[in-house]
């Protein structure tokens, strides 16, 4: 995984000399949790970095969530072709810090933009998403209860920005519906004893650009709970994100994880870098 | 007295509206669009990726007619006198990505003559929608 993330990167930046970036600075949102686009544990209908139509991009990126007793590191890079396709690559390593031990998946993704235009049609900028989720060691997920070890996500997302809407700034307003099995977005793994259907889950985003480089937002995703052994909440954050050129982007946040695997009010930090070519 | 009556009713209406500029008041008036227009000249022949559209325009026509324009939509005492949209881009293929390198100058520009970030987004509203007539024709 180490060095396909590296060859990726280096393959990218070294051979691609057609990154012309033409994108408008933010517009390429950040990379999430999951590695897709988006806020920080939504995926958007944008397509990472800043490669317009006919352009190519990479990004790649670090992020670290701090909650009272979990920690979730995930790392990922990303290949962007048009402002119409998006791949992107994910590793994401959950520390239970107080219980012992670690969970780990990886994520592949790809997105496709449908329809729309994010700056420029009254219709909203329309993309499917789909991400195949693998766990590394099932043995825990299992013993409480999960189904299977891998997994795959499949969403539709909306995005659109408003211009000058509060206080003279553009607004940028996402909804994402996902079906999903996973649990804890698969690090809890996919499915249940009982259950192996898919569950249609309402994830959002707003997010106000308060100048081109700065913007404030807040987040919800909608979880499933379909583990007897604990409760699984629904998550929210707020963020601040500074796009200081379109090559660095950093992100900090407050997040609010609900109840995991029994232990409840994780709340903390979030924090992302995310660098674009 | 129907002069007096007049006076009258214009200093109400003066005194009762909060007297808040117009866009093209805010983006300078004749010698703001004048500058951001120069500006955007300027801008598109140092761009590789656009300038070529323009091999075979009329500068000072197209210099004329985009700031007459740029002074009616933002509700400034001119009309423009050029084609609509669709029909002075038909032909030339204007990528999403010409789009976005003219949008990105012109946010530059404005950013360069200080101008709100509510008065540009004022701007960008009125201009973004253009896309559909103006892409890939
Ligand atoms: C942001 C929205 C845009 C506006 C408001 C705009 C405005 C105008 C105006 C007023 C004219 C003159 C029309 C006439 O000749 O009667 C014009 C012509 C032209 N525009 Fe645009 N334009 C926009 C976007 C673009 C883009 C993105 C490109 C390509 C990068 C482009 C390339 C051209 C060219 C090449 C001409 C000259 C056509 C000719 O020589 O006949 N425009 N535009």
């Amino acid at each position: 995984m180490k060095i396909t993330l590296f060859t990726l990167t280096a393959g990218l930046v070294f051979s691609c000399s057609c990154a012309a970036n033409s994108k408008i600075i933010a517009t390429g949102g950040t990379s999430s949790i999951e590695g897709s686009a988006g806020g920080g544990i939504v995926p958007w209908a944008v397509i990472n970095g800043y490669a317009s139509s006919g352009e190519m991009a990479a990004t790649a990126f670090i992020s670290r969530v701090g909650v009272d007793d979990f920690t979730l590191n995930s790392v990922g890079a990303s290949l962007a072709y048009d402002n119409n396709w998006e791949w992107s690559v994910a590793r994401q390593r959950f520390a239970l810090d107080s219980i012992g031990g670690e969970l780990s998946q990886n994520i592949i993704a790809v997105k496709y933009r449908l329809a729309g235009q994010l700056l420029y049609t009254a219709l909203p900028q329309i993309s499917l998403g789909v991400q195949y989720k693998k766990l590394h060691d099932f043995t825990l997920p299992q013993a409480v209860g999960a189904r299977d070890d891998s997994g795959l996500d499949v969403y539709l997302a909306a995005s659109k920005v408003l211009f000058n809407q509060v206080a003279g700034r553009n607004l940028l307003l996402n909804a994402t519906l996902r079906a999903t099995k996973a649990n804890q977005t698969g690090l809890l793994g996919f499915g249940s004893a009982d259950n192996n259907n898919y569950r249609l889950m309402f994830e959002g985003s707003a997010a106000l650009l308060l100048n081109y480089n700065v913007a404030i937002g807040v987040e919800f995703k909608q979880k499933p709970d379909q583990l007897a052994f604990a409760d699984e909440q629904h998550w929210r954050d707020v963020f601040v994100a500074w796009f200081v050129n379109k090559h660095l982007s950093v992100t900090a946040g407050y997040v609010d994880l609900g109840s995991i695997a029994g232990l409840n009010n994780q709340q903390g930090y979030y924090l992302s870098v995310e660098g674009a070519w | 007295m129907r002069w007096l009556t007049v006076l009258v009713l214009t200093l109400i209406t003066a005194c009762s509206q909060t007297p808040t500029p117009s866009l093209y008041q805010q983006l300078g008036g004749d010698a703001g669009i004048s500058a951001i227009t120069d500006g955007l000249l300027y801008e598109i022949e140092h761009d590789n990726r656009i300038v070529h559209h323009f091999a075979d325009t009329d500068i000072e026509r197209f210099r004329r007619l985009l700031a007459e324009q740029l002074c009616e939509i933002s509700g400034g005492p001119c009309t423009y006198t050029g084609g609509s949209m669709a029909e002075s881009h038909t032909g030339f293929n204007i990528t999403l990505a010409d789009y976005d390198a003219l949008v990105g100058h012109l946010i530059k520009v404005m950013q360069q003559q200080h101008i709100s970030i509510s008065a540009q987004n004022q701007l960008l509203a009125l201009l973004a929608p253009m896309y559909k007539d103006i892409s890939y024709r």
